[in-house]
């Protein structure tokens, strides 16, 4: 057994078909895990699954098949230990900004002080950019902010693992933009575990360790997983002129476009639904192998199969 | 803009105001009799006697209005009791069995929305319950309890529980699957849930049911009133009409139309405060 942070073993989602038709199913045999530390994104197509995986992660929904460890322990409902970013933000719109925090920390450490619970709120508003703005109600926020809130609110129970569901979909492409940043700066300084849904290829590039690329559905599975080599220090100004960036977001588009579509049908020889292909777009050589690999080259990708 | 607006709308409801007064006073003015003097047989039928006859005139409903409100608070036997007692007997009905509805309504609401099974089941009953004019209930409420002023608050307690019941269960079975789910990944134990995400997300849907409801009440209690009689204003209308003062009835009528309108003033700013802006 792997002794990753994160395992989802098999994971699949299918939906009983009306009289006589086969069962629906959304996906099945995905496999994959998460480390300590690790920033995942997972791209693919609307319709492939990729919520249900995120609600599953967070014990909000079951799936049909496989099921997922977190820290050794099965996942079998919601826990404080997993924070949700909602796509809507999903705010109570009749508490404050800090009350909706304090809503939070308080279901997680009920026997804190008030004063204590206050602290905690307010360095965490703090943290995501939000001091002046702590007793505005939701409607008084603008999306952004109304985002950052909920961000705050998933960081203050400091959770095991993040998981956030297209958290900035709605936002304008600056305020997406700075929001970014200051994600990546936090997870950077608390070690944070996330696991991110998302439809932006740069977002993905900029934020995330690890990419999984998802086959458009039925039965939608995770093709390959994409291996960020750009260096940790890249911000949103340099990200452009990383040597490999380009290499790395062309085969991400070239996914997204057209390979995803063809994949089911043309399932890769090799192809392992437990073990997909890592795959480092721009780099030549594989980097110094753990195991022994075996490669093998998609366009312009290198695929390293480890383990 | 916004204040000139106010004061034309002001103006015009004044002059609409002067307007009807002026219809009133036309309609009621009486002649007098040419010669003034009574036949016997006008004697006889006691003409000559100052009474009220018919229609009031805007002045002689002055009057009366003058002398209610300024002693609103007099008690001389059963039948004869100050405007202000009659109508704080009605209102501690309406409110006692407005209050004893909401006890029953707000948390069978509340489960009744948790749970779709029980919606399901109870569905049924209230969809013929709620149908019934309160009043029906009369009879048996006389017979059961046995006193009269009790039927009147059960039957108040029957007509404002169903607006309550429906607007509470629909308000929470329809809050936000987004604000439940928040509540579920922060572990919230389900009496927190249901008192800090449930109750203020359905709040004013439970408060426009609670206003339905009250502007209901007080519809029903005058007729509840009049079928059991003693005190309130309903009995008051009923007795002012066997002693034919017309100006009495009208009184009354102007009364309830503004306690109602106070009631639900009063339920609008309730409802404001636990609205809320998405």
């Amino acid at each position: 057994m792997s002794t990753s942070f994160l395992v989802a073993d098999g994971l699949a989602k299918r939906f009983p078909g009306s009289k006589g038709k086969a069962d629906l199913t959304v996906f099945d045999n995905v496999h994959f895990t998460i480390e300590k530390g690790e920033f995942v994104c997972i791209i693919g197509h609307s319709g492939c699954g990729k919520t249900t995986i995120l609600n599953v992660l967070a014990g909000l929904d079951t799936a049909s098949g496989g099921n997922v460890l977190m820290d050794g322990r099965e996942v079998a409902g919601p826990s404080l230990e997993r924070g949700v970013v909602f796509q809507g933000h999903a705010l109570m719109p009749w508490l404050s900004a800090k009350k909706n925090v304090e809503f939070a920390v308080r279901s997680r450490w009920p026997d804190k002080s008030n004063k204590e619970i206050e602290a905690h709120c307010q360095r965490y508003l703090d943290l995501v950019g939000l001091t002046g703005s702590e007793h505005k109600k939701p409607s008084e926020l603008s999306g952004g902010m109304k985002q950052r809130v909920g961000i705050a609110r998933a960081f203050a129970i400091e959770p095991k693992m993040l998981l956030l569901d297209e958290p900035f979909g709605a936002l304008d492409a600056l305020t997406r933009g700075n929001i970014q940043e200051e994600l990546k700066k936090i997870c950077a300084e608390t070690h944070q575990t996330v696991f991110m849904i998302t439809h932006d290829v740069d977002e993905a590039i900029l934020l995330s360790d690890k990419i999984m690329l998802m086959s458009n559905g039925p039965q939608a599975r995770i093709a390959e997983i994409v291996v960020n080599t750009l260096p940790k220090s890249r911000t949103r100004e340099t990200l452009h002129k990383e040597s490999r960036f380009y290499a790395i977001r062309n085969h991400l588009v070239d996914f997204l476009v057209s390979r995803s579509k063809r994949f089911s049908e043309e399932l890769p020889a090799d192809y392992d639904p437990k073990n997909p292909p890592l795959v480092m777009p721009g780099v030549e050589a594989p980097p110094p192998p753990p195991s022994p690999t075996i490669s093998s080259s998609i366009e312009s990708a290198k695929v390293v199969n480890l383990r | 803009m916004e204040k000139s607006m106010g004061i034309r709308a002001g103006a015009l409801s004044l002059v609409i105001f002067l307007f009807l007064l002026g219809i009133w006073q036309a309609a009621t003015q009486t002649t007098e009799k040419p010669g003034g003097v009574l036949s016997e047989y006008e004697q006889l039928q006691g003409k000559s006697a100052k009474k009220s006859d018919g229609l009031p005139t805007p002045a002689q409903m002055g009057e009366t209005v003058k002398k209610h409100l300024s002693d609103p608070f007099y008690d001389k036997g059963p039948n004869d009791k100050g405007i202000g007692i009659q109508l704080a007997y009605s209102l501690a009905r309406v409110m006692g069995g407005f209050l004893l509805a909401a006890l029953v309504a707000v948390p069978l609401g509340f489960m009744i929305g948790m749970s779709p099974l029980l919606y399901r089941a109870l569905d049924p009953f209230i969809q013929v319950l709620k149908p019934i004019s309160p009043l029906a209930w009369m009879p048996l409420a006389l017979y059961t309890i046995k006193d009269s002023a009790t039927s009147s608050i059960f039957v108040i307690f029957i007509c404002s529980i169903w607006p309550m019941l429906i607007n509470t269960a629909y308000g929470v079975a329809s809050v936000r699957k987004d604000w439940l789910n928040v509540a579920r990944t922060l572990e919230v134990s389900i009496m927190r849930k249901a008192f800090l995400v449930i109750l203020p997300a359905a709040a004013p849907t439970i408060m426009t049911g609670m206003r339905i409801s009250m502007g209901i009440a007080w519809l029903v209690i005058v007729a509840a009133e009049m079928l059991v009689g003693g005190t309130g204003i309903g009995y008051f209308v009923w007795n002012e009409w066997n002693n034919l003062s017309l100006t009495n009835v009208i009184f009354a009528i102007l009364m309830i139309g503004v306690v109602g309108m106070a009631l639900d003033l009063m339920f609008g700013m309730l409802q404001k405060l636990v609205t809320y802006v998405e």
